[in-house]
């Protein structure tokens, strides 16, 4: 029996000892009405071997396409040594540090990953991760809620331009505690939110206003007037943001006058591969004067009995296991593998290598957008500096594009029309570092190609 | 004497880098159209340290860890069974790495299979009609859990039913999940032999009773016996009954949720099917419903139509309780279940719970035998039981955390301490079906000898540990001077 | 066995109250209740200008095992959170019963007497029934 050390004679022993006849009698308590028949639905076991085989195969049918995918996960050079340290067993199979002395390895990297993204994100004080971004910025709107004693409204503003994933998220998570998401529309031909859209909201109750940087098209928003905005209104401004291009781009820390309250996003593009959408992590960080407000497990330095510096949880009475019912969130479990593999791929990378890896990325997007515009019937859909993905417009319908694209091993992009109708057949591109000359060149003539056979028929 | 290990931004000197991991640079020019105002004015101060030096540095951290593949670790609740290999390495395999969560149906037939098949095989363990994979941990499940409930009544018009009870032994996330969901906790006792008090249970429920979450067995260790009655109770009185499935590898192939009458549970993959704890997460939190859940189910979730996979979202699911990852909850963590499940296959199941439940009953008939007090002597275990040490902390000033913390000497992870809240000084203990006889003999020796050292020397067992790489940390001290982020010294960055 | 000043009053839920010469009153947590939580890292106490209802949940008590509500033993409006304990929380665990004072309240009319106070002798008999 797979994994199952017993022999015969540890179960007869084990059985005796217990003064139990057979391990059926172990389980006498249980009503034998309720008592499983069979699993008839699930297969007979494989041995490893047939397994490996089985994964094999199916992994096949997947393929390796080339991919021009962003939209909220992005594909970049991962060092071997990240998941080289992050798989062995003594982080893979640990567990909570709940036992600090037996932890310490884990919660120095926390610490470590603290400060890591705190810096990143020029805020004070960051937690040990949460799910992914879409649930660290349904959580940032709860922990605005609590922190924004003067606001009593719990509305928050939510530009269009945030990712359209982020924001059903935020609304299934955070609807039944009473907060009303309220969209804001942007410029359909820069696909920035326009701060003159605010002004409607000038003398409303607004408990805290989104910002995501860059926003879902891959366009810089003007995050210093929005978070001004915010913060002359009365409400908490909320970054959302790319790790990577914080390499490049002011971090939220700094926007405005007084900068952001929280900020969020998701940490994917530090070390953790696409595997079709996790698992990813999220993190979020805040000023310090929010952070018993502040969701999922904290790190704090100490020091022991002797003197010796250490490091433990800390301020877990905001948790569930403390708190119950008025707990700040009930997240127990967190990412704690994937911040492990970005701890080490930031150090690895280092402040340039991070640079680098943004800089290029946005400079391979440039060269995309500029290839395929050349080819008839494209066009870039907003004028201004967008971060290593851009929007297209197509002069035919996205989805049958793509498809022959797929056909021929290339993932072209994603078709914007479910999400944003408006804009017309709008196709979302990325770019990153890992993409060569010759990619950029496969695509465009696949493109060209399949636009043409299109236009002839 | 230990060595303590830098913090690695001790390491940092400027101008040091992996620079064979660093992209070529490109030229000035390629940034000059990202504005001014948006640009950083300087570096974020990341680590500066080489290779190697990075390499050995997380290394050493690891060493200073315990964890399964090193140590015992029968932390209760927590299922800390062996993590196969082979789930990591095929769910690592290239192809599953590198595919997007945009990539087209068209390439996913691989992924969305094994997503499918894993849908399927936990319904049969389950009882259970439908499935959704997206919940990313246990608290997730739950909130999609409860969430399905208040859908199911606010669609049938019931819109008054926002209580949710919830067994004063309760895990902490369960009242937790229920405030999320806007619901008013009621809390309901727990009588002397563990089983929920069905009198009490009779007064709580009502015309404003939307549901009861429960364990079985429960968080006390012991099959709640009068599961059936709890249920009919509940569903008279027009509530539905959730259930944490954080105990479900005592029963495993032995006794299914959807039959005891449960209408909607999580399973906890990182718990009952081995995904790595990685140092707390990424866990998995599957969410299973019967036929009256069935249109709330959280999306994206696989069909299969002939020969092809694909998924459903908003469109084919209208009622749906909605999306709560951004993508598709955590996939990689999915593929290391669906692997452990067809490496257990249909009688590996059914060994779990025999094995589970046969290796907590032998722990705690040697423990009882070496004169250890049972939290619940008169009943069996299930996978997992209680032990409390009252009667030490009473005649020998000895807590159940000193104990916890001698046994880090000893070369064990202590079990799970002061949970469940009701039972003072408990200790509780989950061995799990991956260890051996020889494991669980060797544990019940160190507790005795806890047991004699505190018995003539207890000083050193309350100043436990001695061996690690800390002793006892100022809790107080972490939280009232708040040191959450390195900060260099005057001669550091 | 906890100290319980006799010239106070208490309430169930491990709170004091001091009637003050002006009319106000002040409210604590007992050293019973402070011993309980443990060394508190963190105190939080309402705004002056806050109106409370008796029973109303109107401060947070919190150590490194434990957060606990303050309820107000009576309704009213504060007219101060100690200003003391946002640096000194440990202040209620060394003095509860003086610099460690959570809130001054203006009693709403009828308040003070209709909020069904318990005397010392009362509240050393709640004490012994929970095992103290």
């Amino acid at each position: 029996m797979a994994f199952i050390p017993h022999t015969k004679a540890d179960v007869a022993a084990m059985l005796a000892a217990i003064g139990a006849n057979s391990i059926e009698d172990l389980f006498d308590e249980i009503p034998a009405a309720l008592r499983a028949k069979s699993l008839a639905g699930v297969p007979q076991a494989l041995n490893e071997m047939e397994i490996g085989r089985l994964m094999s195969e199916r992994a096949a049918l997947d393929g390796t396409p080339l991919s021009f995918l962003g939209a909220g996960a992005y594909e970049h050079h991962i060092p071997a040594a990240v998941w080289a340290i992050t798989t062995r067993g003594e982080f893979y199979s640990a567990y909570t540090p709940y036992q600090a002395e037996a932890s310490q390895g884990t919660l120095q990297m926390i610490y470590e990953f603290q400060t890591m993204i705190a810096r990143l994100t020029g805020m004070e004080v960051a937690n040990a991760s949460m799910y992914e971004g879409a649930s660290a910025t349904a959580e940032a709107a709860l922990m605005a809620v609590r922190a924004n004693r003067k606001s009593k409204s719990a509305r928050i503003l939510v530009p269009t331009t945030v990712h359209p994933h982020y924001r059903r998220v935020a609304i299934a998570m955070a609807s039944n505690q009473g907060l009303r998401f309220e969209e804001l529309p942007y410029c359909t031909v820069e696909g920035v939110t326009l701060p003159a859209s605010l002004a409607r909201y000038d003398r409303e109750d607004i408990t805290a206003l989104l910002i995501q940087q860059p926003n879902f098209f891959g366009r810089l928003e003007d995050v210093d007037a929005l978070t001004d905005w915010a913060h002359e209104h009365g409400a908490l401004a909320i970054a959302v943001v790319n790790p990577t291009a914080l390499a490049l781009l002011k971090p939220p820390g700094q926007w405005g006058k007084r900068g952001a309250d929280i900020a969020v996003g998701e940490g994917q593009p530090l070390g953790v591969p696409l595997s079709s959408g996790g698992p990813y992590f999220g993190f979020m960080t805040a000023r310090m004067e929010h952070v018993r407000q502040m969701p999922g497990r904290i790190v704090g330095r100490t020091l022991d009995t002797e003197g010796r510096e250490g490091f433990t949880l800390t301020l877990q009475a905001r948790e569930q296991h403390i708190r119950r019912a008025k707990a700040t969130s009930n997240i127990c479990t967190n990412q704690g593998l994937l911040m492990t593999a970005a701890t080490i791929y930031l150090s690895l990378m280092g402040p340039e290598g991070l640079a680098r890896t943004a800089a290029a990325s946005h400079a391979r997007s440039r060269e995309l957008v500029a290839a395929l515009t050349r080819l008839p019937g494209v066009r870039a859909a907003f004028t201004g500096a967008h971060f290593h993905e851009a929007v297209l417009l197509l002069d035919r319908p996205v989805a049958p594009v793509l498809k022959a694209l797929a056909a021929r091993g290339i993932l072209g992009g994603l078709d914007l029309s479910p999400y944003y109708p408006e804009l017309g057949p709008a196709l979302l591109v990325c770019a990153t570092e890992t993409k060569t000359a010759a990619d950029l060149e496969q695509y465009r003539a696949a493109l060209g190609d399949v636009m043409q056979a299109a236009r002839a028929a | 004497m230990t060595i303590r290990e830098k913090v690695i931004f001790e390491y940092s000197q400027p101008g040091r880098g992996a620079s064979d991991q660093w992209p070529h640079e490109v030229a000035a020019a390629a940034l000059a159209d990202l504005p001014a105002p948006l640009r950083r004015a300087s570096p974020p101060q990341l680590p500066e340290v080489g290779e190697l030096e990075a390499v050995r540095h997380f290394t050493r951290l690891s060493q200073l860890n315990f964890s399964i593949d090193t140590h015992f670790y029968p932390l209760g609740s927590c299922t800390m069974k062996y993590n196969p290999k082979a789930c990591n390495q095929y769910a690592m395999l290239p192809q599953f790495l590198a595919r997007h969560p945009f990539a087209p149906e068209s390439h996913g037939q691989g992924f969305l299979q094994c997503m499918y098949e894993l849908q399927e095989m936990l319904k049969e363990v389950t009882g259970m009609q439908g499935v959704a994979l997206s919940p990313m941990a246990g608290a997730h499940g739950e909130f999609a859990g409860v969430a399905m409930i208040r859908a199911y009544h606010r669609a049938r018009g019931d819109l008054k039913r926002n209580e949710i009870i919830v067994p004063e032994a309760a895990h902490g996330t369960n009242p937790a999940t229920a405030t999320m969901c806007g619901c008013v906790v009621r809390e309901i006792p727990v009588n002397a032999a563990g089983d929920a008090d069905l009198e009490a249970l009779k007064g709580a429920v009502g015309p404003n009773t939307a549901g009861i979450m429960l364990t079985n067995p429960s968080t006390l260790g012991v099959f709640e016996r009068g599961i059936e009655e709890v249920a009919r109770v509940v569903h008279d009185a027009g509530g539905l009954l959730y259930y944490d499935g954080a105990n479900l590898n005592a029963i495993l192939g032995k006794v299914r949720p959807g039959d005891m009458g449960f209408d909607v549970m999580h399973m906890n993959l990182h718990k009952t099917f081995s995904t790595p704890h990685g140092g707390g997460g990424p866990g998995a939190g599957a969410v299973g419903v019967g036929a009256r859940l069935m249109p709330f189910l959280p999306i994206p979730i696989v069909a299969r139509e002939g020969e092809r996979y694909r998924w459903l979202a908003e469109s084919d699911m209208p009622q749906s309780i909605g999306r709560l990852s951004a993508f598709m909850g955590n996939a990689g963590v999915l593929l290391r279940a669906y692997i452990y499940m067809r490496l257990l296959g249909r009688d590996g199941m059914r060994a779990v719970g025999d094995y589970a439940t046969l290796n907590a009953n032998y722990l705690l008939k040697r423990l009882r035998d070496a004169g250890f007090d049972a939290a619940y002597p008169e009943r069996r275990a299930s996978h997992e039981f209680i032990v409390t040490l009252k009667r030490q902390a009473r005649e020998l000033g000895v807590t159940a955390m000193d104990f916890a913390k001698r046994l880090l000497d000893h070369g064990f992870h202590a079990p799970t301490t002061y949970f469940p809240l009701l039972v003072p000084e408990c200790l509780l203990i989950e061995p799990t079906e991956t260890e051996s006889k020889g494991v669980l003999d060797e544990f019940v020796t160190a507790m005795s000898q806890i047991q004699r050292e505190a018995e003539r020397e207890p000083e050193r067992v309350r100043t436990a540990p001695h061996t690690m790489p800390v002793r006892r940390l100022d809790d107080v001290r972490a939280a009232r001077q708040l040191d959450l982020t390195w900060k260099p010294t005057t001669t550091q960055r | 066995m906890s100290n319980v000043p006799p010239d106070l009053k208490y309430t169930k839920s491990h709170e004091w109250i001091r009637t003050l010469p002006d009319g106000t009153v002040e409210i604590g947590i007992t050293d019973h209740a402070q011993h309980a939580l443990g060394d508190l890292v963190f105190v939080e106490v309402p705004e002056a200008g806050r109106t409370v209802k008796e029973g109303e949940p109107c401060a947070v008590v919190e150590s490194v095992k434990a957060a606990s509500d303050v309820y107000a033993p009576l309704g009213g409006e504060v007219t101060a959170g100690n200003p003391r304990l946002a640096d000194a929380p440990e202040t209620v665990n060394s003095d509860p019963y003086g610099e460690g004072w959570l809130m001054r309240m203006r009693p709403a009319a009828g308040a003070l007497a209709a909020a069904g106070l318990l005397t010392a002798a009362d509240y050393e008999k709640v004490q012994e029934a929970e095992g103290a």
